[in-house]
């Protein structure tokens, strides 16, 4: 990759990044309260969140095509992922859980272990 | 009235918690970075121009599988809508912020909104104090990148791997978000169209088509709870 167009990539996610910041500022101001702002400032968020998971996940498809088609870190990845869930629902702290799942996930990888 | 140590020592022991989280993520950012072939210095200007978590690694994501630019910007400001509605509740906390204000607003990230909007004990935080911790968690951000950027250059470690700390922050973001809501509703959606769209569409539309028609139905939510309300 060229020296602009990396300068150019991180030029469109600044400015989209600040965008969403600042537009609330510029112009919702008096639109702060209407429904629909709220409804989706509350149901927008976690679905966005739920999407990334899978997203992150997506190359574990064990059926797609209607066969089995599982990435090699397939099982890895899914049992890193209950690690953290695993982990966040005991002890509820976001830095444990994703250094616990990271860790069990390398390990994994890198030793070359799948089910 | 603090004196000006005084004002920062108390900022950094409120930011604690934030250089705790941010020194690893962003090291894991910058080794990512290195990883699929960023150069260092542009590792270090992502995180000193776009400043944002889960952005900058869904940035790396997008780069690596080779992305157009209309797709980042749509992802990135799908991503962050959230932010959007960190600032409503921060209208009139932000007023009167002066030179500040621009940078109070760049710098919202996820950490700093929670600093900002739970320290409001005894008339909240003045706009020099919010500033000291907005710079702060931004400081730790990009001085966890270099680290990594140099843990990612020098290959003294086998970072194989460490790309599902991504995936790992995601599924922490859910189950916080699931916590707080206690409704089924917007993860019901987001499975929907979320596999719909893996099974459906080409990579690089997976993400924006999945957050669209995610969307697309909160607003049809909406719409059928105001006729429901109406009638």
């Amino acid at each position: 990759m060229n020296v602009l167009d990396l300068l150019g990539f991180i030029a469109v996610c600044a400015a989209a990044t600040f965008a969403t910041r600042v537009l609330p500022f510029v112009a919702l101001a008096r639109q702060a309260e209407h429904p629909l702002i709220l409804h989706l400032g509350r149901y927008l968020p976690p679905a966005v969140m739920m999407i990334l998971v899978l997203y992150a996940l997506r190359d574990f498809r064990p059926l797609a095509d209607g066969r089995l088609n599982i990435a090699p870190d397939g099982w890895p990845m899914i049992i890193a992922s209950l690690v953290v869930v695993s982990l966040h629902l005991w002890q509820r702290n976001a830095l444990l859980s994703i250094i616990g799942g990271t860790g069990a996930y390398m390990a994994m990888v890198q030793l070359g272990w799948t089910p | 009235m603090l004196n000006n140590d005084n004002a920062w020592r108390q900022a950094g022991v409120t930011t604690l918690p934030v250089m705790f989280g941010y020194l690893p993520l962003g090291a894991a950012f910058g080794i990512l970075a290195i990883e699929v072939g960023i150069p260092a210095w542009g590792a270090v200007l992502m995180s000193l121009l776009i400043y944002a978590g889960a952005g900058q690694f869904l940035a790396v994501a997008l780069l690596a599988g080779g992305a157009g630019l209309v797709e980042v910007a749509v992802a990135t400001l799908m991503l962050n809508s959230r932010h959007l509605f960190y600032g409503l509740s921060l209208l009139r906390r932000f007023q009167g912020a002066g030179w500040r204000k621009p940078y109070l607003i760049f710098a919202l990230t996820d950490e700093t909104y929670s600093l900002l909007t739970t320290h409001t004990g005894d008339g909240g935080l003045d706009h020099a104090q919010a500033f000291r911790i907005s710079l702060l968690n931004q400081l730790w951000w990009v001085l966890g990148s270099i680290l990594g950027v140099l843990i990612g250059t020098t290959l003294a470690f086998d970072s194989r791997g460490i790309e599902f700390a991504l995936t790992a922050l995601f599924i922490v973001l859910t189950l916080e978000q699931a916590r707080r809501l206690r409704q089924w509703l917007p993860f019901v959606i987001a499975l929907a169209t979320g596999f719909g769209a893996i099974l459906l569409l080409p990579e690089r539309h997976l993400l924006l088509g999945a957050i669209g028609a995610a969307s697309l139905m909160l607003l049809a939510d909406y719409r059928v709870r105001q006729a429901g309300g109406a009638s």
